[in-house]
Formats: structure tokens, sequence, C-alpha cells
């Protein structure tokens, strides 16, 4: 089976002067969540899309996805957690309690906030955890990585060229992810920002998808006004 | 839903833009396309710059094939392999739609197929069979083009057609001359072209001549002219004057510059001039449907094929580009991974 999870659990500091989180406010005529999801729903490989949100924003956006998608089973919300691999682990628990998967099933996680995500990157992810057991999307770095240990000095310029963007889907066999989820030491848990890093602190290998510059993800107010931008100027 | 569409902004020059497409109708993930010589005069920026000014940035590309991504009204299931019509009328009219001042064309009136998804109204998507040549069937709607002119001519044509002639060998031609093979059996089928190096590959023609080089004493019914720009100018000329009375000149060759006609001759002989351009569902359908009835046509159709290129960005889509406009002969088809 194919799971998509959309990681909505974020509460949107970095927005500012807003308080509803960033995947909630609107982008041309809807919200920001709803065109991510989009792009899930008309993929028919997709089984089940779990939608992961703050536990006061499940009704907001179990009403939001019936005005804009209408009715559609193949979507559930359901709480997301405190950090993002609890919110990671609250749709892996969610899939074992409602499905019975095997070694082939997988999952697609996305964020809720990356509403530019193509057809063509959900179905690399797909043909790549299919193959390799996990996958990162992601694009060449463009600008100079600097190192600063200090954050005052320059401690170390990597060659560029090793170095790329990560963005998301990143896709997972689900058994594989669970299994190192389980494995992790707390203090393993800890330094954990990104979910593909459970896989290289295992030493276990994760195939690139190729992303898009467009793959953008909304993170500051500047993002989304950009981002509105780029749409107004599609209708003129 | 928010679509990726790659534009092309200026001659040589691609952009990727967003876009939003409504749920409505067929959505289609493109994978194998074909460059089109209309498409090759904007990337190299030979139409007029008033036009271009006013087209561009526009996706390029009209010629494809996808698969279905979503149905809103469950016509096609995903996977659906699937050629798209890139003539999209809008209101009826009291000509064929493909000459209707109301429809729009791909790649020409808005955007072509180079985007992540494409959405179609059911009737703009025809199911191809699974066991199709997908390198072919990317250039279904040239053929179309072809099929549609052959259509029109059967329904003028008011004497035999013992013998016809095609000039023009180029991929236009060589479709056009396969297809008149096909579809009149008893007929003589006469290629006239400038290139030795292409006329070798025309083997399914009964004669082959090369433009200065035809015997004084040879007559067609009818003709065809598959060569366009100013070099169509002697080819109407040769035809109109080997023709014989009251036959049909088929125009297929698009020129930017316009060309002189001996209407002397066309009165004399009583010769009617037919214009073609562009396609319609119904000679998709048709192709189609010759194709599935005779598959050894991708054999020969095969022989166009000159480029394969995958693109996976923009730079690709580029050098496939520039790979196509130094190919004297044959069509470039692009395996659409971008």
């Amino acid at each position: 089976m194919i799971f998509a999870a959309i990681l909505a659990g974020g509460i949107g500091s970095r927005m500012g002067g807003t308080d509803t989180p960033k995947q909630f406010l609107p982008l041309g005529d809807r919200p920001v969540i709803i065109h991510t999801i989009e792009k899930f729903v008309i993929n028919s490989k997709i089984d089940k899309i779990i939608v992961l949100t703050p536990k006061n924003y499940i009704n907001h956006t179990n009403h939001l996805i019936e005005e804009y998608i209408g009715d559609n089973e193949g979507i559930v919300v359901i709480e997301g957690g405190k950090t993002r691999n609890d919110t990671l682990m609250n749709s892996i628990n969610y899939i074992g309690e409602n499905f019975t998967i095997n070694d082939e099933s997988i999952i697609i996680t996305h964020d809720s906030v990356r509403p530019f995500v193509t057809h063509r990157i959900i179905e690399d992810n797909i043909e790549a955890s299919r193959k390799y057991g996990a996958c990162d999307t992601v694009v060449p770095a463009t600008d100079t990585i600097v190192e600063s240990v200090d954050g005052n000095t320059i401690s170390n310029i990597p060659v560029r060229s090793n170095y790329y963007q990560g963005q998301t889907p990143q896709s997972f066999n689900i058994n594989k992810l669970h299994s190192l989820m389980c494995s992790l030491t707390e203090d393993e848990t800890n330094i954990l920002t990104d979910a593909c890093k459970i896989f290289t602190l295992k030493g276990e290998d994760v195939y690139l998808v190729e992303g898009e510059v467009t793959n953008i993800k909304i993170t500051y107010p500047y993002d989304l006004k950009l981002a509105n931008t780029i749409l107004e100027d599609q209708h003129d | 839903m928010i679509n990726i569409v790659y534009r092309l902004k200026s001659p040589k020059f691609f952009e990727e833009s967003i876009d939003e497409i409504e749920l409505d109708g067929v959505v289609v993930r493109p994978t194998y396309l074909s460059i089109c010589q209309a498409d090759q005069r904007y990337y190299q920026g030979s139409r007029p710059a008033e036009i271009l000014d006013k087209k561009l940035p526009m996706a390029l590309i009209h010629e494809g094939i996808g698969e279905v991504v979503f149905d809103s009204e469950d016509n096609f299931k995903s996977g659906d392999k699937v050629v798209m019509i890139p003539n999209t009328p809008f209101g009826g009219d009291v000509c064929r739609a493909n000459y209707s001042y109301k429809s729009k064309f791909r790649g020409s009136g808005f955007d072509g197929f180079t985007s992540d998804l494409i959405k179609m109204e059911s009737d703009r998507v025809i199911r191809i069979p699974d066991d199709f040549n997908l390198h072919v069937s990317a250039f279904i709607e040239l053929i179309s083009v072809a099929y549609q002119g052959i259509s029109k001519f059967e329904e003028i044509c008011v004497t035999p057609k013992d013998v016809l002639g095609v000039w023009g060998d180029g991929n236009l031609g060589f479709i056009t001359t396969l297809l008149l093979k096909e579809m009149f059996p008893q007929s003589k089928v006469i290629i006239f072209g400038k290139h030795q190096d292409n006329l070798d590959l025309f083997s399914f023609a009964d004669e082959v001549y090369r433009i200065h080089d035809v015997p004084d004493d040879l007559v067609v019914d009818h003709g065809f002219e598959c060569v366009g720009s100013s070099a169509s100018q002697s080819a109407v000329d040769q035809m109109i004057n080997i023709i014989n009375p009251q036959g049909t000149i088929n125009l297929f060759g698009v020129s930017e510059y316009p060309i002189p006609i001996n209407t002397r001759l066309i009165l004399e002989k009583g010769l009617t001039v037919q214009g073609n351009s562009r396609s319609e569902r119904e000679d998709f359908i048709g192709v189609v449907d010759l194709l599935s009835k005779n598959p050894r046509l991708f054999t020969y159709l095969e022989k166009l094929i000159t480029n394969v290129c995958e693109i996976n960005s923009l730079d690709d889509l580029k050098e496939a580009f520039d790979k196509d406009y130094i190919s004297k002969f044959g069509k470039t088809i692009l395996k659409w991974n971008k």
C-alpha cells in the first residue's frame, strides 16, 4: 500500500504577525494546505492521505477539505506531534492501527507548506522508495555553503557540488522506517531534524530524487507574498 | 490545483512558471512529445517580432501523448495512454473546428504540452492501445494533419485518382505519401523531392523523382504540396504544370511569405486548390484506427525518428531543440521526465 503523510503540525513561529499557522493562510483562492493535498488526491496510486495538524486545527482542516475537495474517503485528518518526528510517528501508528501493511508498503511524507510539488516528483518518490527503501527530494545547492561553528568566523567552506538542498517529499519503506525509529537512542532522537537522518544515522542509503526550484517551502511572510504574486501574475 | 508549466519566455530561453488548473476534466501527465517546425520557429525567434511579443511566454509543443492521472467523469482510468488533441474549440461553428476562429491551438494560441500536468476536456484526448510504438505515437498529431487533408481531398475530388503526386521529401511528405499508399492502394503514388538522401527512404512510393529530373510526359491527377516556406512556390508551379484538368492541389506546407501562383493555368485546367492545416478529433480517431489495423505502418514511421532526447531539465529541452534544428530530416522525440 502507498500512504501519503501531509505534515501540517507546525504552528508557524517564523511567519510573524499572524496567529494562523502558515499552511492555513490563503494562496490564491484557497488555503496553502488544500493546494498541497490536491496534488496527492489526484494520484490514484496513493491509498490513503493522512493529514497531521495541531489538535485544535483538526476540525478546521476537515471543513476546508469538505469545502474545497469534497467528500473524500481517501483523506483522514489526525493530530500531529510536538516535533516533526513525533508527527511522523503518529502517522506510522495510525497506519499500523488501521491497515495491514507488508514489506512493500511505503509512506510519502510531505510538508503541507510546499504546495508547488509536482506530480513528477511524487511519482519519482514512489518509484525510488519502492526500489531503494528511502529517498529524499533535493536540488543542487546554488549558493556557496559556509560552515561556522562559533557563528562569527568561517570554519569550513565545503565543495558546493557535493551539496544539495533538501526539499520534500521524503519517502520510506514503512516497515524499515518503523524499525529504525524504534531503535533510536535518546541522544540520536534529540539531534534529529529530518526523517532521512534516521536512515543515515543507521548507515542506510537514502536515494536522491531531483526536486524543482519551484518546490519552495512557505516559511516566511515573504514566501507567501512571493507565491501569491506569482499566482496573481498568472491570472493577469 | 497548482501546476508547473515550462514556457518559452523569449527565443532560446525557457522558464518555470506556475499555473492553476481546475479538476473538472481529464488531467494528463505528458510522457512523449515531439518537436514541430512551428515550435522551432518560436524557439529560434524566426516568427515576426510582433507575434513573438504577443504570444510569449508560452509553453511550446502540440504533438504528444501522455498518461491519464485523473478524470473527474471517470471515462478514463488512471494510467490510460492517450494522444492529446491540441485544437480546442470554444463554441460551435459552421466550419470544421480546426479552421474555426473560435478555436485555440496549443503551442500557438495558448500553452502547449511542456508542463508537469495538462488539463484537457474529455473529448480532447483519445485512448491509444498499450502496444502502440510510443515514439511514433508522439507525432500522431502530425499524422492526423495529413489524414485530415487526405480526407478532405477525397470529399472534393471529381476526377480519377490513378496517379497522385506528393511534393516535398520532409516529414509531412513522407507521412502523406505513406497514408496515400495505404488509403488508396489502387493509385500510383509518386514522390517529388530535392534531397536524394531523403528520397531514398520513400521505399513504399511507386515512383520517385528529383524535381529537376522529371520526364516531360509525366502527368498526375492530383497533387499534394508538403514543401512549405518560399520553396513551395516552385513546387506548386511544377504541380500546376503537370496536373491533369480538374485535378486538385492540396496545400499542406506553411510559409511565412505570400506565394505567387499561376492562376491562369488553374483557370484553364479548372483546378481546385484546397488549403489544409491542423486536425480535429475525427482525424485522430481515424489515425489511431488506421495504425491499429495496420501495425506495420509503425515500422515505416519509425524511420522518421532521428533524435530521442530525455528531458530532465530545461537545459535538456534547450539541447533537444538545438539538436532538432541541425537535423535536416526527421522528428525529435522528447521523453518527458521533467
